[in-house]
């Protein structure tokens, strides 16, 4: 009996091995002010930000530089007092140059976040409430950033049932949500009976994986301390990929997200833990999303640590702070499985960035690929229950017309498949390159 | 014995009804066509390509029977055959100006920024995918042959520098490479449109050079000594028309310190020979 086959899950996924011993007991630090942050105006879904400085403006830490772009779209807070020293396109963490405003911080400042009056959010009606979240330039921390208020926005004719709050990092490596979970659990539950009060929820359910039992205690020690009494922690066997929102709705209720749908038509809204203290702190600090938990480990990295770094702050500098070794050969932002691995060390961290990974030579060897043996692995860890190989080959064939009848646009993209796979068929890569052509085919170039 | 003739009996007898059938489907569903689309379906090079903007070979054969286009339309053809066809036809041939792609980028490897080194499936698409291949340029070519192997008639090869080359006689400006490239790099344009911008990076001055030798830091001079109206700054990147003004002469190019602007007289990148490509992987 182990974490392994314990518990409540979904069918099919993998189980990579979880590296999380580096990180997972290192208590929180700070990451010191460096000299330059750079805050693209793209850095969620949806529109980009219109900024509202302009070079040469002084900020102060808090203060707010750029204005949505529209509904799916985020307010943009300066991380930290100083200067604009140019609004202009920098390297973003995919490549591209993104048009970002640049903040030289000021070295004399104490950078002191002062903290005022809570919100009567209680008494604020939804759509007011919903423009406070979006005021806090809160977005989905598991990754995809999201705007989180989007999510709140209830269309004509649902509601809110059941408030799904995502503890399980599945993701191998990182561990900044099992750490905000153990040491800021009373922040967790305060933003998550929040939101299940004003949407109206009946019950909020908080999944954490078995290999965080320290944060499962944690969370039940604050629940029963405060008498939530509609919110539960439901531990969950270890699995990838359980942080899908989908696949932890299948592993909490048993019940499936249609294809196409979304979890608001089986009348549940998910969001991640990060997002959940963001919450608790603009509602009870008024303190804007300027800073977020990043994780930092990889057996390039000399003291693996979970940082609390401001949004923006050069990938570089985290990984100086945390001792980057010479032998370092890739860093991938967010996790192992889905992350994006980072052409320049030049770019700044983002909203929805959860960890730095740097790996040596041994970790980015890139084993001699074979030809599809039909084994059928793949079927086997996929939980959308698509046909991996089948799509690989059709993707290398450029069949497009064929990958979209094989449900292409389901997938996830979470890896499990690649992972898996004896020959080494680098399907996931496979599947987002023809998810980009069939994109491409469907939007006309201009 | 007589199961044998009963069953060949049956055959020979269904065999008679579905042929009367097919008989009489002959004479009331006859579909009249052309006679002549045949003929002009051999005539024409059967590639299918879709330069002429039709569905393939035949659909363009059924424009011309119709008169809707002229043979020239048919950018594949070798000049005497559009003549045979025209006079098969007994139709005026057509003028037909060449055309050809065009790649709006010349940073190789030894002129552009190179700040990662890119593993993996040896696509540009999927380069691209993962932090935008290797290439400090997040706009110019990936080098990874997608348009060359996309090339119905072998008209693209990859020089030393890791850039496709088009050849203009092999070119038959079907468009195949305009789709395959990621980064629209690729343009039809009429062989005697000689200036060419040979970059598409919406960067200006110093950030612009950085990333790339040759690349456009918008410094608008090839604007200024061209004929009025011809070349207009947009985007930090010059905008060629040859409709709005001209002529066109090489000395807008002379004063371009980066060499972003060409003076193309044939094929591009001229001075790079056909090197087999070196240290990539391709599947």
């Amino acid at each position: 009996m182990s974490v392994y086959t314990l518990g409540k899950t979904f069918r099919h996924g993998v189980h990579p091995r979880e590296h999380k011993e580096q990180t997972e007991h290192v208590a929180v630090e700070r990451m010191p002010f460096v000299q330059r942050y750079t805050l693209p105006l793209r850095q969620h879904l949806g529109a980009p930000c219109q900024p509202v400085v302009k070079a040469g403006d002084q900020v102060i830490r808090g203060q707010v530089v750029a204005n949505p772009g529209g509904f799916v779209s985020m307010m943009l807070h300066s991380p930290v007092t100083g200067q604009i020293s140019a609004i202009a396109p920098r390297r973003f963490p995919n490549g591209e140059m993104v048009e970002s405003i640049e903040i030289d911080a000021d070295p004399y400042a104490t950078q002191q976040f002062s903290s005022l009056p809570p919100i009567e959010w209680e008494e604020l009606p939804l759509d007011e409430f919903i423009k406070h979240v979006q005021k806090a330039g809160l977005v989905g921390m598991g990754g995809a950033a999201f705007p989180t208020h989007v999510k709140y926005k209830l269309p004509e004719g649902k509601r809110c049932q059941r408030l799904v709050v995502n503890g399980c990092e599945c993701e191998p490596y990182l561990t900044c949500d099992h750490r905000l979970m153990v040491e800021d659990a009373a922040l967790v539950v305060r933003g998550t009976h929040i939101i299940a009060k004003k949407l109206g929820a009946d019950s909020a359910t908080i999944g954490v994986e078995m290999n965080k039992p320290d944060a499962v205690i944690a969370l039940n020690e604050v629940i029963r301390q405060g008498e939530y009494e509609n919110i539960s922690v439901v531990p969950l066997r270890v699995k990838y990929p359980q942080g899908a929102e989908k696949m932890l709705i299948k592993a909490l209720f048993d019940e499936e997200v249609p294809a196409g749908k979304l979890p608001l038509d089986l009348n549940i809204v998910v969001n991640n833990v990060g997002t959940m203290a963001g919450i608790a702190e603009y509602f009870d600090l008024q303190k804007p999303f300027v800073e977020r938990l990043v994780t930092v480990a990889g057996p390039g990295v000399e003291r693996p640590s979970n940082l609390m770094v401001p949004i923006g702050t050069p990938v570089r500098d985290i990984l100086q702070h945390c001792g980057l070794s010479r032998e370092t050969r890739q860093v991938v932002m967010g996790g192992p499985m889905m992350g994006q691995p980072l052409a320049s060390l030049d770019v700044p961290m983002l909203k929805g960035t959860s960890g730095l990974l740097a790996f040596t030579e041994e970790g980015v060897q890139h084993p001699t690929e074979y030809a599809c043996v039909r084994c059928g692995q793949c079927l086997e860890a996929c939980h959308s229950f698509l046909n991996p190989s089948r799509l690989a080959r059709l993707a290398r064939a450029e069949r497009w017309d064929e990958l979209e009848d094989n449900f292409l646009m389901d997938c996830v993209e979470c890896g499990a498949c690649t992972y898996t796979c004896p020959s080494n068929v680098p399907i996931v890569h496979l599947i987002r390159a023809a998810k980009m052509a069939l994109r491409e085919q469907k939007a006309p170039k201009s | 014995m007589t199961t044998m003739l009963i069953a060949t009996a049956i055959m020979a007898g269904l065999g008679i009804v579905f042929g009367l059938g097919l008989a009489i489907a002959n004479i009331y569903l006859r579909v009249e066509e052309d006679p002549r689309l045949d003929i002009l379906e051999e005539m024409l090079p059967g590639t299918n390509c879709g330069a002429c903007g039709e569905a393939g070979c035949r659909a363009f054969a059924e424009t011309l029977v119709s008169g809707v286009k002229q043979p020239s339309g048919c950018t594949v053809s070798s000049e005497e055959n559009i003549v045979d066809i025209a006079s098969f036809l007994g139709v005026d041939a057509g003028k037909q100006e060449k055309r050809v792609a065009r790649l709006h980028c010349a940073g190789g490897i030894a002129q552009a920024q190179q700040i990662a080194e890119y593993e993996g499936y040896g696509n540009c698409r999927a380069a691209h995918l993962v932090g935008g291949g290797g290439k400090g340029c997040s706009w110019g070519c990936l080098g990874l042959a997608d348009c060359e192997k996309a090339c119905t008639f072998d008209a693209i090869y990859m020089n030393g520098e890791r850039l496709p080359v088009v050849i203009p006689d092999l070119c038959t400006a079907c468009g195949d490479c305009v789709e395959a490239c990621p980064r629209d790099l690729f343009e039809i344009l009429p062989i005697s449109q000689a200036l060419l911008v040979q970059c598409k990076a919406p960067l200006e001055g110093d950030e612009a050079r950085a990333v790339c030798d040759v690349a456009c830091d918008a410094c608008g001079r090839c604007a200024q000594d061209a004929a009025p109206g011809l070349i207009t700054m947009v985007n930090n990147l010059p905008v060629v028309d040859y409709a709005a003004g001209g002529p066109a002469h090489p000395k807008a190019t002379h004063r371009c310190p980066t060499g972003a602007i060409q003076w193309v007289d044939g094929q591009q990148f001229e001075k790079s020979k056909p090197v087999p490509m070196t240290g990539v992987h391709l599947d």
